[in-house]
């Protein structure tokens, strides 16, 4: 019988895979943005888990704020990698040494 | 084994399915592309969770609209995907090792042994999810659902004002300039003698 822990573990498997897809894309902005999609998709995946089990609506309402903020990060951060690759004609991660940092 | 169970893990395969080919496939279409599919399964779960609403706003808002922002980026960049790909795989191994490690502890922490709610409610048949999140979002979440339209304003601007450049074949005009002009800008009134009619010639005269 699939339970609560089942979906959180689940979000767990799709947290760790993301976090290591942002070890493996360290020179690739679009698929770093991928892999924050699927954090999130993760973390969404936990509170609607937590609502439907503990028969609280308010997980839901969560989520909905957390996809509203999701789209608005990934419309800015795409507009700002337009912008970059407009300026410097490459989206690596390494050639970003403006800052001399 | 239940029906929905059978749901659940065909779903959870694709979704871990999709989650991996998003991180490791070269051509960032295709990864795209999976990241479409990675949602659509995740709607899929939310179903099974009951949470319909939410279930399809994620694929109108996301396969809808985040996707097709994301295609749209990767295919009017022009990358070197060689480059990028370099070394790909020289941090899998310490990658690997937190990602288990997380896996494991989080594991360990959310056995079932661990939740005291292991079983869902049953709701009644009638029960409609949208009408209840309406009710609560208007009422309990007015301010932040508000505010929230607000950061969606925000990131519109902020994508427009990032995005803007001027062109070189603009032919767009200023308002305030054209406002500005005065008479003298424009039209120059010269004086000058008055040109004195010569004397009609007569057809006959000519010959």
């Amino acid at each position: 019988m699939v339970g609560l822990s089942h979906y959180l573990i689940l979000g767990a498997l799709m947290f760790a895979i993301s976090v290591i897809g942002i070890f493996l894309n360290r020179k690739n902005v679009i698929i770093l943005l991928m892999a924050i999609e699927l954090m999130l998709l993760a973390v969404n995946l936990n509170f609607v888990a937590f609502s439907h089990y503990l028969n609280d609506i308010g997980g839901q309402v969560f989520v909905f704020f957390i996809l509203t903020v999701a789209a608005a990060e990934s419309a800015i951060g795409l507009a700002i990698l337009v912008v970059l690759f407009r300026n410097l004609h490459t989206i690596n991660v390494d050639d970003l040494d403006q800052l001399k940092g | 084994m239940v029906f929905t169970d059978i749901v659940f893990y065909v779903l959870a395969a694709i979704l871990l399915f999709s989650g991996i080919r998003v991180i490791t496939t070269r051509n960032p279409v295709h990864a795209a592309l999976f990241l479409v599919l990675a949602f659509f399964t995740a709607a899929g779960i939310w179903l099974l969770l009951e949470a319909e609403f939410l279930a399809i706003a994620l694929i109108l808002v996301y396969v809808g609209a985040v996707m097709v922002l994301f295609l749209f980026v990767v295919m009017m960049l022009d990358i070197n995907l060689d480059k990028l790909r370099e070394g790909f795989w020289e941090y899998l191994p310490m990658a690997g090792l937190i990602g288990l490690l997380m896996v494991v502890e989080m594991t360990m922490v959310l056995a079932e042994k661990n939740l005291h709610p292991t079983q869902a409610v049953e709701l009644p048949a009638n029960y409609s999810n949208t009408a209840a999140l309406g009710k609560v979002l208007y009422t309990d979440y007015l301010l932040p659902f508000e505010l929230a339209a607000v950061v969606l304003l925000v990131a519109m601007i902020a994508a427009i004002v990032l995005t803007l450049r001027e062109r070189k074949d603009n032919k767009s005009m200023n308002p305030a300039e054209q406002v500005k002009v005065k008479r003298n800008d424009r039209l120059r009134i010269v004086s000058m003698p008055a040109e004195v009619e010569a004397p009609a010639q007569t057809a006959e005269e000519k010959k």
